[in-house]
């Protein structure tokens, strides 16, 4: 456990210290507020033609701002973790200090679990300038709080599941940038194979429960299903299962 | 402390250690030497338990490197080829990460480093980063994480390599410094290195063990059983007589004429292997009624027996080396 801690805390420290967290904190916080606002005007917009259209519908923050303002967020996630994880295990192989990780008196698992733990947090970071805009909603309006938490919930599985599927890919190679491509393109499938719910064919309907966005919908909605739980614990354990598979494998391919 | 048996490790496409084996005592330091790509690199990752051997076994303070790999590394410290430092950090935050990391106890952690940094004297830059320190320094804050919890073995990877002379010797006189506490194995291709500093010598070529002896071992009497004579003759004889006479001493396998002014003629002789014919020359010159001058044994210097041995250079004789040089 204070393995896990001593290696995790080393790696905020060269998130925060290097230029990397504030970077992606800024990038985050511009895109989400701009989220925002569009999902804001449009709802201002369309409750004012309601009105001067004599016909009242239901307006709902929670279903018109906070559940596509959760879709769209995940998109950027989309793009930020693998600028989250492409670091991890790529610099220290090009750097030599994995040498000094697998020679010291500590289990690959800690390496591994300590790493990805620092990538959540990271994220995790990211998702707290969400209360900056979330604060906007909740001052001038009154959406029901129990679904932003559940959305909440929801996205930090969806990144740590990535995060995992990113560490995994940074052990494949000593470049950055390579392993920042491949996380980027194995999140991007992920990610489209819930188009495939437009069918209704078994093959289309595997590909879309295998799909890490179909799984936060209900999140979002305020629903927690063991079924999304399950499989966002599946994916994140599968991750860093090749994780440390793979690092083990390093002794004996190097 | 350190056992190797039968040690071999194989890649995809060559042998890189082939059947090796040796030992440490504790408290000793080893000098490591082999030309580049002999695996000096690859036998320490081994002893490391970074790589797996492929066959053999290697053992450190009786604990399997690979069967108990835990045990191992919490008695091991380790300086890469390369310093495993982390640019971003600061000397003193990297130093406490890695005595975490050792398994160093918390409330020690702090004091720990402190001492290491005293010691390796980089204490007046514990707040600089990493990346603006210069390559000496570098390579003391490598020495100082290997330290760092105190192990029984030492494992050194060219420590030397890429410093200026006076980094050199600085770097010389931590490592010897070390040595009563520590056993240390360093590489090294740089033979001065290892007669100024190791007290035992291991050679591999090729993957191969050559040699493993003490130095001053390796240098008498290891391969020549050579030694010069000075004869004055008083112009009874000329050269070429006495080079004959020498040559039918028993035990006697080559005589070499090297010098001569006046009358003085100064010959190198090569014994056979196990016989010393040095008292038999002594008294065939004499009795020939010349005098002898001088007796003395030549070691070969460290480079020639390491050219001999790796095969850099067989061809060359060994040079005179005055006895006192060690």
């Amino acid at each position: 456990m204070r393995n896990i801690w001593t290696v995790c805390r080393r790696e905020l420290y060269a998130y925060f210290v290097s230029p990397i967290a504030w970077v992606l904190l800024t990038i985050f916080a511009f895109l989400s507020g701009v989220f925002t606002y569009d999902l804001s005007a449009l709802f201002v917009r369309s409750s004012l033609e309601s009105q001067m259209s004599g016909q009242s519908f239901p307006m709902n923050v929670n279903e018109q701002i906070i559940a596509p303002l959760f879709s769209n967020i995940a998109v950027i996630g989309l793009f930020l973790i693998p600028l989250i994880t492409m670091r991890l295990f790529a610099e220290e192989k090009r750097q030599g200090t994995i040498e000094l990780l697998v020679t010291s008196p500590i289990h690959d698992l800690e390496i591994v679990i300590g790493k990805w733990l620092s990538s959540v947090l990271m994220y995790g970071a990211l998702l707290l300038v969400l209360f900056i805009d979330f604060a906007f909603l909740f001052l001038y309006g009154h959406p029901d709080w129990k679904p932003v938490a559940t959305g909440f919930l929801g996205l930090l599985l969806l990144g740590s599941c990535l995060l995992a599927l990113g560490t995994f890919v940074s052990t494949l190679t000593r470049n950055q940038i390579v392993a920042g491509a491949i996380c980027f393109a194995a999140s991007l499938l992920l990610w489209i194979a819930s188009w495939s719910s437009y069918s209704n064919s078994p093959v289309a309907q595997f590909f879309y429960q295998l799909s890490v966005v179909s799984h936060l919908d209900s999140f979002s909605r305020g629903v927690i299903d063991t079924k999304d739980l399950i499989y966002y614990f599946s994916m994140i354990f599968f991750g860093l299962f090749l994780t440390s598979r793979s690092l083990e494998s390093l002794r004996w391919r190097a | 402390m350190i056992q190797v048996e039968g040690l071999s490790k194989k890649y995809a496409r060559h042998v890189a250690v082939d059947d090796i084996s040796f030992s440490v005592e504790k408290g000793d330091i080893v000098g490591f030497l082999g030309p580049n790509g002999a695996g000096k690199t690859t036998t320490m990752r081994v002893l490391t338990c970074f790589l797996p051997p492929t066959a053999g076994k290697a053992s450190v303070g009786g604990f399997d490197v690979f069967e108990q790999p835990f045990e191992v590394k919490k008695r091991m410290g380790y300086l890469p080829e390369a310093p495993p430092l982390y640019p971003e950090m600061s000397v003193q935050d990297y130093l406490m990460f890695v005595a975490r990391l050792k398994n160093v106890p918390s409330s020690e952690v702090k004091t720990r480093t402190e001492q290491v940094m005293e010691r390796c004297s980089v204490a007046d830059v514990k707040t600089k980063l990493i990346s603006k320190l210069s390559k000496g320094y570098r390579q003391r804050v490598g020495l100082a994480q290997a330290i760092i919890h105190n192990p029984d073995v030492l494992i050194l990877d060219e420590p030397t390599s890429g410093l200026d002379p006076k980094q050199i010797t600085e770097t010389r006189e931590l490592i010897k410094s070390l040595s009563g506490e520590h056993t240390i194995i360093l590489s090294t291709h740089i033979l001065p290195e290892v007669e100024a500093v190791c007290r035992k010598v291991i050679i591999i070529n090729r993957g191969r063990l050559v040699a493993t002896d003490s130095v001053e071992h390796l240098k008498s009497s290891g391969l020549g059983n050579t030694f010069q004579v000075q004869v004055d003759t008083a112009t009874l004889a000329d050269s070429g007589t006495v080079q004959r006479r020498l040559e039918q001493v028993a035990g006697v396998s080559k005589v070499v004429e090297k010098t001569l002014s006046d009358g003085k003629f100064v010959f190198e002789v090569d014994g056979l292997p196990d016989r010393s014919p040095r008292a038999d020359v002594a008294r065939a010159i004499v009795q020939a009624g010349w005098n002898l001058l001088e007796l003395k044994s030549t070691t070969l210097s460290l480079e020639e027996v390491y050219l001999q041995l790796t095969g850099g250079n067989t061809q060359s004789s060994p040079a005179v080396v005055d006895g006192g040089v060690a």
